[in-house]
């Protein structure tokens, strides 16, 4: 019998969920979808600096600093006296691997015992097999609404990224990312918009709001944002990193969340192939890769219907940015796709590039800090910038530090601007082969 | 139109005019001692008056200046790009600029891929750092300088942050080391830290340009890069200059120079920071709190009074030294606390001259010391006899408060934390070198802004709103200062937030407790930082528990000693110390060198007093010393060693192959040796780490905050590169290691399992050889045969499957009969130590902390206390598979907890962890190490490790517990 309480099937009823935030978009589709699944959930948007002083009270100091953010925002929660402590649960995403990321579950059991919240139950969400007794049960419907959530959100999260900077109306985009996760909240009650043509038609209307929003396009620096998932995605792990660069008149850029669930597909593949292994689960991941790569896809040909809107790549192209520069093998943490990630920006003119990382990552001194340099032999314009965050990393600093690629960045710029002016100059980036 | 740049670094404000040829009309440098706004405000004023003109084009730039530049809507430029603005006017032709500031290095790459780089958040400051270690050495910066240029050797001193090489540097100021040397060791340890951190395998060459502060006022420093480096580089004109003439030429707008000034005057941050409850509400508050703490005294007199023979206490701490004296009936007759002012030495006999001469007719019974200086002290001196600090100081406070629960002592350098059951220490907690977050570090900020510490102290006590600067070491500290400055924060609140800080750290990161009641409800603080009545009460609040604080809070130590030397005292004894003749005479004289001992090259510092007393530190081991040995050591570490240098090349067929022995590999030679040797293949190993090694890699390293263990594989692979007739370089990447059945999986951490991408990535020297860094699967013999042959026959013609079958067949058991001989020596290992009643101690790591390099000796220091040192692999199996409140999947980490858990079981046995700086796993395995112990009642200690070289605060950690546990 385990030490710590278990989420039991009567619970559902009784036991409000939390969970962490880490992408407002997406886990605003996730949250509807467990509501209607028949979980009480909330959210957690709680941001204040107690999250973090809590976070250090409870944690080992030196252990990442999501596990610490996202163990302080649960526990903040649970202080503010807004929960009857008695009858909430946790959730907690759990990715496995060799990362020590597998252990923020053990790390939350731990912190509860000694916040004296020893009774909360935690749920893992994962799909690696771990904790038989505590995985959040995913029922058919469910999962067919997560994976549309993710593909949705994904959407949403792109285009708005491409268009906010240059709304006519201030707000405008941002209104219509809200408008849609309210159409398809109400599809999914209806059990609509999971499958393949639905989807498709979905794809379709949202890329094309997108592209009828008034806008006036001007030259901006194109930054997209890398690293450890969650200082990549959520706003109180990277000091509201997308804000700020918003602010300084850029265009980011950040990779969905789809490539990072199919990058743990493809490790499963991998893994057997270069070690051995069942060949049954290797077809099984096989088969998966290709199951989404069809979705991918619908989404990738609505967004190229319309002008001015540019696509993500697709995972296969995302994985063969990897080849030559770093062993599929590599799958601890971010792994291999960090480093393809940043490659294939580099590929497609993005040249500016934030690495943001927990202080200390272990998987980011090899995928991350340990690739700069190859990426830059290939892209000799690739403007890279790594950067810590961590309880008491300044923000003074790390804007600093992005300043300073900013300020290579906008003179590029203009030197491109100035060259498009006149075309006849116009050089196209090409990579040099090594 | 005169342009003015403006360029606001972390502790400087530099301006310049420029007119329209560029020539330089006006030029200032000054200190801002953080006012920051009213400073610029000034600067804009006066630069109005001198050049007379009311209108100029005006750009500002540096770190401090970003946050106001905006709000007042003035053109700002980031400070490395104003460099090169400003270098690509003034120093056309320059390839390479290497620029120190007040708290940030740079590099700019200008010609062949414009590329910048800048110290991340860790590598801390480099102008500032120089400037903590010149107060550290009681120089002024000329002086500094002057003493540099006198060096005749070097110290290793850690370059990775400033607190690191503070606590390189102390203990070697009261070992007696010349400041000559220290100073240039300095010197050498910020150039190290600029190549080592930024240039990132790219070669720094051609024309170099020097800028900045420090490298402007130390010609030393300038030397230093030379010589690294191996260029001569160039020191321009306004080399102070250059990021702000990068602002003047940058910027295109124009102002009015009074509304600048006004503007500048007008802006207030919006006062947006986190703030903690103030420590005191009113006057009465503070009242009832003072007249509390001033009754835990000690009962006092005059020296004259003093009834019979005395006992005396020195405490020779990092930064002062303190000394108590007790008369026969335990009244304190006379105290001092005072300075160490960098050599402990002449104080101390001053003090004791003056007791010589305040009563002639003074009778010692016994002289102790303890502290960082215990031992020159004990030596110099010839007191009977010394004692760890940690146990002094439970001695004092035990006194005190006779059932005390918790003792807790913040010092200038150290934060010592016992907990204390049914009268014995039941567990120590001890602060890494990364958090001396202690009494230095208030100083320093004090300092910085401008206040003696009990000014500063003081301010805090009223604060409205204190700042929540979290608790981090000092390098992080500075930023989070910087800040909230900015952010609006008064010199109050950042006075009071400073002492909540060092209160959570040492609550938070040294004793890991999260409630009170953990620490029991008698608790005694001590220590000089509480003085500090800020620290104090921050203590109280944060902790909800009213405590006691002697009023001899800073002497404890010595009083401790004192109190030790009494109790030990036979009756009617007399004390060794010398006579008042003796001290008279007393000469003290230093003389350097290197020990030729072993393979460690240890530097020893041999000090020589008057009557022949001599005194050696530097050593890692006995050897030098050239006491007899009570015969062999018992060091599982050294037979591993042994057994690893064993492994030696076989000529062969196939030709060299190159094996680099870092990481993994330590563990792993058996089997691929075993296994390229049966193939025909001459395997060659790289040779056993040292300093030299390292440096050789250290420019290719890619990730400044990776752990020490991983840096040395650059230096190993380099070797191996220089070796004309090594073709091939075998270094696999694994991510499972051997399943030892120890836990529910079996990986390798991120960092043992992938640094091979690394070393591929970015050592350039491998260009030309075969480097085979392919992923491979040990952990499944038969795939791995049919994956290795494939990846042989892609290399190297004529390799069947059956041969590597064999081969593979051969290096499985010659791995498992390595591992045999490990279990087995450890058994008779232990069976020796229990026949001589010797403690046993599991030094539990990594395979890779054999290493000297990475462990530094401290397996010899161990022994060195007559223990026996074993390794957690060797009892893993007995102690099996735990059931762990984490998630127990790396192989390596597995054999700590089943470590962990065979101790418990053990009476004679105690584990001590060795962690190296950085890694992240062990932020899990520690506290989990920590729990299986606690739980049997057990001991826990930690070593973290980095490139320090010096044991100091080992040894205490050592003789501490060997005292706990009554050894």
């Amino acid at each position: 019998m385990p030490d710590y309480p278990i989420f039991t099937e009567q619970m559902k009823k009784t036991h409000t969920i939390l969970i962490p935030q880490m992408l407002p978009i997406h886990f605003a589709l996730l949250e509807q979808a467990m509501l209607q699944a028949g979980y009480k959930v909330k959210v957690l948007d709680n941001d204040s600096p107690s999250v973090v002083s809590t976070g250090l009270k409870y944690v080992h100091n030196d252990t990442c600093y999501p596990a610490l953010l996202v163990i302080g925002q649960m526990i903040d929660a649970l202080n503010s006296g807004k929960y009857d402590v008695d009858h909430t649960a946790l959730l907690i995403t759990q990715t496995g691997g060799g990362c020590r990321a597998s252990n923020y579950i053990f790390l939350l059991r731990k912190a509860l015992v000694k916040a004296g919240y020893g009774q909360v139950p935690v749920l893992s969400l994962n799909f690696s097999g771990l904790e038989k007794d505590s995985s959040l049960k995913l029922s058919l419907p469910l999962v067919r609404k997560v994976v549309a959530a993710v593909l949705y959100g994904d959407e949403l999260m792109l285009l708005a990224n491409q268009t906010r900077p240059y709304e006519d109306e201030k707000g405008a985009t941002d209104r219509l990312v809200a408008h849609w996760v309210q159409v398809l909240s109400r599809q999914f009650e209806e059990g609509k918009g999971v499958n393949k043509k639905q989807m498709a038609q979905n794809f379709l209307a949202i890329a094309q709001s997108f592209q009828d929003l008034p806008v006036t396009r001007v030259p901006r620096v194109k930054v997209g944002i890398v690293g450890e998932i969650y200082v990549k995605y959520s706003p109180l792990g990277n000091n509201q990193l997308e804000e700020f660069l918003a602010k300084e008149g850029c265009e980011v850029n950040v990779p969905g969340l789809l490539g990072f669930v199919l990058y743990c597909v493809a490790n499963t593949e991998e893994t057997i192939r270069l070690y051995g292994g069942s060949r049954l689960a290797q077809w099984g991941a096989h088969l998966l890769l290709g199951w989404f790569g069809k979705r991918e896809k619908l989404m990738i040909d609505a967004v190229k219907q319309c002008k001015n809107l540019t696509p993500s790549a697709p995972f296969t192209e995302t994985m063969r940015c990897s080849e030559g520069m770093i062993g599929r093998g590599n799958k601890m943490g971010e792994g291999w796709l960090l480093t393809a990630e940043m490659m294939e920006l580099e590929a497609h003119g993005v040249d500016n590039i934030v690495c943001a990382q927990p202080f200390g990552c272990l998987p980011n001194h090899i995928c991350g800090k340990g690739m700069m340099n190859k990426i830059r032999s290939v892209y000799p314009n690739a403007n890279i910038v790594a950067i810590d965050y961590d309880p008491s990393a300044t923000r003074v600093n790390q804007e600093n530090r992005i300043k300073l690629m900013l300020s290579v960045a906008r003179e590029r710029l203009l030197e491109q601007t100035e060259k498009n002016k006149h075309p006849t100059e116009q050089k196209t980036a090409q990579p040099v082969t090594v | 139109m005169l342009r003015i740049g403006l360029d606001i670094g972390s502790t400087t404000i530099k301006c310049v005019v420029l007119d329209q040829a560029d020539t330089i009309l006006y030029q200032s440098y000054e200190r801002h001692y953080s006012h920051i706004v009213e400073k610029a405000a000034e600067l804009v004023r006066r630069v109005r008056e001198e050049v007379g003109a009311d209108r100029a084009v005006l750009g500002i730039s540096g770190s401090a200046g970003m946050g106001f530049a905006t709000a007042c809507k003035l053109p700002f430029v980031q400070e490395v790009f104003a460099t090169r603005v400003a270098a690509n006017r003034f120093a056309p032709g320059t390839d390479v600029i290497i620029e120190l500031g007040g708290e940030d290095a740079k590099i700019l790459f200008l010609t062949g891929g414009m590329d910048v780089r800048m110290n991340g958040s860790c590598a801390g400051g480099t102008g500032a750092f120089i400037d903590q270690m010149a107060t550290l050495l009681h120089l002024t910066n000329d002086e500094m300088n002057e003493a540099a240029l006198k060096s005749e050797r070097l110290y290793t001193i850690a370059s990775r942050c400033g607190v690191f090489a503070k606590s390189d540097v102390q203990p070697l100021l009261n070992q007696g080391a010349r400041k000559e040397d220290i100073a240039a060791s300095i010197f050498a340890a910020v150039v190290n830290q600029t190549i080592g951190g930024l240039a990132q395998g790219r070669p720094i060459a051609g024309h170099v340009m020097y800028l900045g502060g420090p490298i402007t006022f130390f010609s030393k420093l300038r030397q230093s890069f030379d010589e690294a480096l191996g260029v001569k580089g160039v020191l321009p004109e306004n080399s102070l200059y250059y990021v702000s003439l990068g602002a003047a030429l940058y910027s295109t707008e124009e102002f009015d120079l009074e509304q600048v000034a006004q503007r500048l005057e007008h802006y207030s941050a919006g006062a947006d920071f986190a703030t903690n409850p103030p420590l005191f509400e009113n006057q009465q508050e503070y009242d009832a709190f003072c007249a509390r703490h001033a009754l835990a005294t000690v009962p006092t007199a005059p020296l004259a009074d003093a009834k019979g023979a005395v006992d005396i206490g020195i405490d020779a701490g990092s930064t002062t030294v303190k000394v108590a004296v007790l008369d026969s009936e335990g009244t304190l007759v006379y105290q001092s606390y005072q300075p160490n002012s960098g050599n402990p030495v002449p104080i101390v006999r001053q003090v004791l001259l003056e007791l010589y001469q305040q009563k002639p007719d003074i009778q010692v019974r016994s002289a102790t010391a303890t502290g960082y200086g215990e031992e020159i002290i004990k030596n110099a001196f010839s007191l009977d006899g010394g004692v760890v600090e940690t146990v002094a100081h439970f001695t004092a406070a035990r006194h005190f408060m006779p059932d005390v629960d918790f003792v807790i002592d913040i010092g200038g350098q150290d934060m010592k934390c016992f907990k204390v059951d049914k009268g014995a220490i039941s567990d120590i907690y001890l602060n890494e070198a990364c958090s001396s977050g202690c009494g230095s570090f208030l100083q320093t900020f004090a300092q910085a802004l401008g206040y003696e510490v009990p000014q500063f102290a003081k301010l805090g006590l009223f604060a409205p709103r204190p700042v929540d600067l979290g608790s981090r070491c000092t390098v992080f500290m500075n930023s989070s200062v910087k800040q909230a400055q900015k952010d609006g924060a008064s010199v109050e609140d950042i006075s009071a937030g400073l002492s909540i800080s060092v209160v959570k750290n040492a609550l938070y990161k040294v004793i890991r407790t999260t409630r009170p009641e953990e620490l029991g409800r008698h608790i005694v603080v001590q220590g000089g930082t509480f003085y500090n009545e800020a620290v104090l009460r921050a203590f109280e609040k944060e902790m909800g528990v009213e405590v006691i604080r002697p009023t001899i809070a800073g002497l404890m130590g010595a009083y401790g000693a004192a109190l030790f030397g009494a109790g030990r005292a036979g009756k009617g004894q007399t004390s060794t110390l010398l006579d008042k003749k003796g001290l008279e005479d007393f000469t003290h004289e230093v003389t350097t060198t290197t020990c030729k001992g072993c393979g460690n090259h240890c530097q020893l510092t041999i000090n020589r007093f008057s009557g022949n007393r001599r005194f050696v530190s530097g050593n890692r081991c006995e050897k030098p010393l050239a006491k007899a040995g009570a015969g062999e050591s018992l060091n599982l570490y050294e037979y591993k060693r042994q057994l690893l240098s064993a492994y030696q090349p076989v000529a062969g067929a196939r030709g060299k192959i190159g094996i680099p022995m870092g990481l993994n590999m330590l563990e792993l030679l058996p089997f691929w040796h075993t296994f390229f040797t049966h193939l025909g293949f001459e395997v060659v190993q790289s040779p056993a780490s040292n300093r030299q090694l390292y440096l050789k890699g250290q420019a290719s390293i890619s990730s400044d905050t990776v752990c020490y263990p991983a840096k040395l594989v650059h230096g190993h692979i380099a070797w191996l590169c220089e070796q004309p007739d090594i073709k091939t370089i075998f270094y696999p990447c694994l991510t499972y290691n051997l399943d030892e059945h120890l836990g529910d999986n079996h990986y390798n951490c991120p960092v043992v399992a992938y640094y091979p991408e690394v070393i591929a990535a970015n050592c350039r020297c491998l260009a030309g050889k075969t480097f085979l860094y392919d992923y491979l699967g040990i952990h499944r013999p038969k795939d791995f045969v049919v994956h290795m042959t494939a990846l042989l026959q892609k290399h190297f013609d004529g390799v069947t499957k059956r041969e590597v079958e064999q081969a593979a067949k051969a290096a499985y058991a010659e791995y498992e009969a390595h591992m045999d001989r490990v279990r087995v020596k450890a058994q008779e290992y232990i069976a020796k130590a229990r026949e001589r009643d010797m403690p046993i101690i599991v030094l539990a790591g990594r395979p890779y902390h054999l290493d000297e390099e990475i462990c530094h000796g401290i397996d010899k220091l161990v022994c060195s206390h007559n223990a026996a040192v074993i390794t957690e692999d060797s009892v893993a199996l007995l102690g099996g598979r735990q059931k762990t409140h984490v998630l127990n999947q790396w192989t390596y980490h597995s054999r700590l907890y089943a470590a962990a858990q065979y101790v418990t079981t053990q009476k004679d046995m105690e584990l001590v962890q060795l962690v190296s700086f950085g890694c992240g796993v062990d932020a899990i395995t520690t506290d989990e190490v920590r729990e299986i112990l606690h739980r049997a009642g057990r001991i826990y200690t930690q070593i973290k490790i980095d490139e320090i070289t010096n044991l100091g605060a080992v040894n205490i950690r050592l003789r501490s517990l060997l005292a706990a546990i009554g050894r």
